[in-house]
């Protein structure tokens, strides 16, 4: 499990998020949620160590991040920012990229990492392109190409920044359902959404951040009867049931 | 800026399928056998042609008497190992730059690179003329010093692709003033400043290539070693730091790769310009993005450049001898123009 310990972290001396205490535990989904600039993508960067806190700590496994290499972390934990450079290389080149903390000198790839790739490539179906240029892939392809290297990076811990922004809504459920997938491997999937109705339907956890603070976490169940979600966005929110669906949806209005 | 971006993409788009393992050893190959038939021939031709057969009985040690063994020796051997040194390197200084500054516009001679080279240089003239031999190091120096001046500016004030350059010229501009007062204050270095801004190959020493040449070498066989990094560098900065790339360092040491290519050539040829922008691109055009391949490929066709450059310069108005810089801008410029307009349409549409 990955554990933030009295976390405060920021950007040029200003503090971005306050005091946080959270678990991360594997074989589960947690959706981080809150307004523009509530300091969501600033907790997944600090817990994925690419942001060093002013004060307070984070472990893995009861080890503070910070006593762990580089290259062993990215064999642990994996990030994928919102905003990318889009490569000029193919995306068998671009997915293999993900066995890189594996590889020492020369960096070649053994045949298990090729294993890996080919395994990522089937799973996420994006085989058909392994030879096409990520720049010339659609925006929803290209997330799954990506999604597709951080499966062949083989970490327990993923962090996605708004993995379904920009997406149409084909695209968007069907990362979703790749998400769940990474969960029922055992892999916990750490993520920032937006949309409302997908974090509480897809989520085992949801945490609820408001300026910098945590104001909320627990189950989604648990987070809606607490009207926390009503307060922070300024919206009613509704749980509806619809015949035939196992999953309940959320719906809200102003 | 979005213009280079989609030439950039419809490189790879129209030459990606293409490239196969086959593909790469069929153009390593034809590289350096264009390289090597350029290298016979810069030693054959100049202002007195030696046949292809004296040069060769020459070469292999046959002949080590006659007029034309002293003229291959001392000046056409020098001549020719600089412009193979200078091409490949100033080429692998520049993709370098244009990989890890994530910069299609990046070379050594528009990021201040090539001003922060020249300044130490005049300086060793002006100052130092007795420590001669390590042009080559302050040379590096400077080259160190203006890149990491040029890249801190543009990482404070929010690093967009067009601060660097614009922070480049601001820094070329002021290093270039410096120069210009150290030339007025000793106005004896002038002479061979006027030659060393133009850059040229003419009156080269093997002496003056031993350093630049070991140092060359060494920065090429870490290139080569590094081509993989680079190419994670390449995937921005937080992608490659959750793989686990330590980017802070690996940046540092791609500029010092960079700046030591840079020095190294300028120590000996003057400050080429374009060459470092040009070819790069050129290559991609061939290869695709894959730093594994542009790196051989790179080197190969930045030597390849500057031979030919170097090549017409001596032959073109012979006797008389024009600047290989002169030559390199005018066909480096047409040949980029070129480029960009090929792809004109696809430019438009998208």
């Amino acid at each position: 499990m990955i554990r933030l310990k009295d976390v405060t972290a920021g950007y040029k001396g200003v503090e971005v998020i306050k005091n946080i205490n959270i678990v991360f535990k594997k074989g589960s989904i947690t959706s981080i949620i809150g307004k523009n600039g509530s300091g969501k993508t600033t907790l997944l960067k600090t817990a994925s160590k690419l942001l060093k806190p002013y004060s307070g700590d984070i472990f893995l496994n009861d080890e503070s991040i910070y006593n762990i290499p580089g290259k062993q972390m990215a064999k642990k934990i994996s990030f994928l920012p919102q905003i990318r450079n889009i490569p000029n290389i193919s995306v068998y080149n671009l997915v293999i990229h993900g066995r890189f903390p594996y590889l020492g000198f020369p960096r070649i790839p053994r045949d298990e990492d090729k294993a890996k790739v080919e395994h990522a490539l089937e799973k996420l179906e994006v085989k058909r392109f392994r030879d096409k240029n990520v720049a010339e892939l659609s925006g929803g392809q290209r997330q799954k190409v990506y999604i597709a290297m951080i499966l062949a990076q083989d970490t327990e811990y993923i962090f996605l920044d708004e993995p379904t922004t920009f997406l149409d809504i084909n695209h968007h459920l069907e990362i979703l359902e790749i998400i769940k997938e990474l969960k029922n491997m055992g892999k916990a999937v750490i993520m920032v959404l937006h949309d409302l109705n997908s974090a509480l339907s897809y989520s085992d956890k949801i945490c609820i951040m408001d300026r910098g603070e945590l104001v909320a976490y627990g189950s989604p169940q648990a987070v809606y009867s607490s009207g926390e979600i009503e307060r922070i966005f300024n919206v009613k929110c509704d749980k509806v049931y619809i015949e035939g669906k196992s999953q309940s949806q959320y719906v809200f209005s102003i | 800026m979005k213009a280079i971006d989609t030439l950039q993409r419809s490189y790879t788009r129209k030459f990606l399928i293409k490239n196969t393992a086959s593909y790469n050893i069929f153009v390593i190959a034809s590289l350096a056998f264009i390289l090597l038939f350029f290298i016979a021939l810069s030693i054959s031709v100049g202002s007195s042609s030696i046949p292809l057969a004296k040069t060769f009985s020459v070469l292999f040690g046959e002949d080590v008497v006659s007029k034309e063994f002293q003229i291959i020796s001392y000046v056409r051997i020098p001549r020719t190992l600089a412009a193979v040194l200078a091409g490949c390197a100033l080429s692998m200084s520049g993709l370098i730059l244009q990989t890890v500054l994530n910069n299609s516009l990046a070379g050594p001679s528009i990021i201040g690179v090539n001003s922060g080279a020249g300044l130490f240089t005049t300086l060793i003239i002006a100052l130092f003329p007795a420590y001669f031999a390590f042009m080559p190091i302050a040379a590096f120096i400077g080259a160190l010093l203006a890149t990491l001046l040029v890249y801190f500016i543009a990482k404070t004030t929010g690093a967009s692709r067009l601060t660097i350059v614009l922070a480049g010229a601001a820094v070329s501009s002021f290093i270039g003033a410096m120069t210009d007062t150290i030339l007025t204050v000793w106005p004896d270095t002038a002479i061979s400043r006027t030659s060393f801004v133009i850059g040229g190959l003419s009156g080269v020493t093997m002496d003056a290539l031993r350093l630049p040449g070991i140092l060359i070498f060494v920065s090429f066989m870490a290139a080569m070693i590094f081509s993989y990094d680079m190419n994670v560098l390449s995937l921005g900065d937080e992608t490659a730091r959750s793989l686990g790339l330590n980017v802070a360092r690996y940046r540092f040491l791609f500029i010092v790769l960079s700046s030591l290519f840079a020095g190294s050539a300028i120590s000996f040829a003057g400050l080429l310009g374009f060459i470092g922008l040009i070819v790069p691109h050129a290559s991609r055009f061939i290869v695709g993005y894959d730093n594994r391949m542009l790196v051989p490929v790179t080197s190969l066709l930045g030597s390849v450049f500057a031979l030919v450059c170097d090549i017409l310069a001596r032959t073109l108005f012979a006797p008389y001898e024009v600047p290989v810089g002169i030559i390199m801008s005018f066909l480096g410029g047409p040949f980029f123009i070129f480029l960009l307009l090929n792809h004109r349409r696809r430019l438009i549409s998208d």
